[in-house]
């Protein structure tokens, strides 16, 4: 049961139970968009408050799993303050993290920081999807989609 | 041959069962099942998730090797050796599942994918001879996808109705509600034997006879049943039922439409295509072939048919009843120990059941549930199990459901419920 932590991290259940940014919408907010996994029924809205090319705020809300609700929370921190050109460049990061080969390490690997607590969801690839929910989300209000992100 | 003997942790509960694991003797069911010794996440796998497909003991899977080493053919074509063989075998396998449910002919046995192609089969054969603009068809609030989704196409393929008995909080059908509900305008009722997503057996033989009475035929989707309970279709008088092969121990790809005889032989084909005819021509048109062969277009899953038939024998060799009996053992045993968590609520709670149970646990998902039992070898199924509408009755967008197969025993429920005490250690850790 120990190899569980590699996915259950402290720090996930820690995102799980006292979501950051959550329940929020930003004052100013200008980008937002929605998504939803209809496997799970995990459901997420992402807002973001947008000025001169740098996210200044950030909200979410919605429902789902420990995995999903971790990783948007991890997400919103991670993004504040950052520019929209460098959130494209952590958007690819994560995504490779997440559906990457395990042995793949040293070359392209990028230190994500605490977000790499999100890899761990590899091993377990039918919950790649919770992980990368919000993160889709997220993709889709920086390039202002009206379109409902869902994860088939 | 014996269930698997009871192995209570507990005694408490060991004298509880002791007569009942007596009676069973000591032989464990889970030899005859390889897989379930084929260790998962580096444990030996406690499979609980037999509402969603059954493991197959080795009896199947011999039997579909032995198929393809020495039987394969195409059948009730070719004079040859082989092509005799294989449709002996494939027409043998249709006689065991007649006796298996007790129709009166073997023609009455239709070859099918599994119930849901049964399911759609009737709608898009039946239905559409009999349903018109106007007309209502019945199913229920606790029916899985595959005995809801078939309707509503047809409904709006000819402009008809489709209405909803509704069930209680319990999970059990508000009988009363249907006999209001049953009208000049309804053409068929379709209902469940028992509910996938949380265990309610339905009063179905009660059902029958109220629609009978009111001249509406009735289809029973035993998808949930065949494995647990006695299914007699004379004995329950119903006009349809439909059961696939792989919830009973069966290969998948498989499974059974049994229909009245002289509805299948009013029922207009469902595809077109090889062995469905009786002849073809462009100047004299197309006669189509007789009851069954009218509904078996193409080749059709002859291993499938050949599997389904061992699975049959294998659970010919118990008494039915007696699974039945053990499988209502493990449902007490685990309801009573589930109930001992303070944070789970189990959903459907109706006064018959088979083995399964659904719940939840706090505010925990459902998903998050399912991959912690998974890291300890525990299968068990979340989501909301392909019945979105029970679901949305209820008020859940997801349960995490356990269901019982007759190779389950007390120590499997046991691991069960220390799997969770896992699940909430790791949540409730601060």
């Amino acid at each position: 049961m120990n190899e569980l932590s590699e996915l259950y991290e402290e720090i996930i259940l820690d995102h799980n139970r006292r979501p950051r940014h959550f329940d929020k919408i930003p004052v100013g907010s200008n980008r937002e968009a929605e998504g939803h996994n209809p496997l799970c029924g995990d459901h997420y809205e992402v807002h973001l408050k947008v000025n001169n090319g740098i996210v200044e705020d950030v909200g979410f809300s919605g429902a789902g799993c420990a995995i999903s609700k971790a990783s948007a929370s991890l997400m919103l921190e991670s993004v504040l303050g950052k520019s929209e050109a460098e959130i494209e460049t952590l958007f690819n990061h994560v995504h490779e993290m997440l559906t990457g080969d395990e042995a793949d390490t040293t070359e392209d690997h990028h230190d994500l920081g605490k977000l790499e607590v999100l890899g761990g969801v590899r091993k377990y690839p039918m919950r790649v999807k919770c992980a990368a929910l919000a993160w889709h989300i997220l993709n889709a209000a920086l390039h202002n989609s009206e379109e409902t992100v869902t994860m088939e | 041959m014996a269930l698997p003997q009871a192995e209570p942790k507990n005694s408490h509960h060991l004298a509880k069962h002791h007569s009942l694991s007596d009676a069973f003797g000591s032989v464990n069911i889970k030899q005859d099942f390889p897989i379930l010794f084929k260790p998962v996440r580096n444990q030996l796998l406690v499979y609980l998730d037999n509402a969603a497909t059954t493991q197959k003991p080795q009896a199947v899977i011999k039997s579909l090797y032995g198929y393809y080493t020495g039987k394969n053919a195409n059948v009730h074509r070719g004079v040859h050796y082989l092509s005799e063989m294989a449709t002996q075998a494939y027409e043998s396998a249709r006689e065991k599942v007649r006796r298996f449910i007790n129709a009166r002919e073997t023609k009455e046995i239709v070859f099918v994918r599994g119930a849901t192609e049964a399911i759609n089969l009737v709608a898009q054969t039946f239905g559409k001879m009999t349903v018109k603009q106007g007309d209502e068809i019945l199913v229920t609030e606790l029916e899985h996808h595959a005995n809801i989704v078939p309707w509503q196409m047809l409904c709006e393929q000819v402009g008809a109705t489709l209405r909803v008995i509704p069930m209680t909080d319990e999970g059990e059908l508000r009988l009363a509600e249907m006999e209001g509900m049953l009208n000049e305008r309804t053409r068929l009722v379709a209902v469940s034997h028992v509910s996938n997503a949380v265990g309610t057996i339905n009063p179905v033989a009660h059902i029958i006879g109220i629609a009978h009475r009111a001249g509406v035929p009735v289809l029973i989707d035993g998808a949930q049943a065949t494995a647990h309970l006695r299914v007699d279709v004379q004995a329950l008088d119903c006009d349809f039922y439909v059961f696939s092969g792989h919830k009973m121990y069966g290969p998948t790809g498989i499974g059974v439409l049994y229909a009245r005889k002289a509805l299948l032989e009013a029922m207009p084909p469902y595809q077109g295509g090889g062995d469905m005819i009786s002849k073809v021509s462009f100047k004299t048109g197309t006669t189509y072939n007789r009851i069954p062969h009218r509904f078996e277009a193409g080749t059709p899953n002859i291993s499938g048919a050949i599997g389904l038939g061992a699975a049959i024998d294998y659970l010919a060799e118990f008494d039915i009843d007696e699974i039945t009996a053990h499988e209502n053992a493990l449902l007490a045993y685990a309801t009573e120990a589930l109930q001992q968590i303070p944070e789970l609520r189990i959903i459907g709670t109706a006064g018959e059941k088979t083995g399964i149970i659904s719940f939840v646990l706090d505010d925990i998902h459902p998903h998050d549930i399912g991959t912690i039992l998974d890291q300890s070898g525990i299968a068990v199924r979340a989501g909301h199990h392909c019945a979105m509408p029970l679901m949305e009755r209820l008020g859940l967008s997801a349960t995490t459901r356990v269901s019982f197969g007759l190779y389950n025993t007390f120590k499997d429920v046991d691991l069960l419920v220390e799997g969770i005490h896992h699940v909430l250690r790791i949540f409730k850790a601060n």
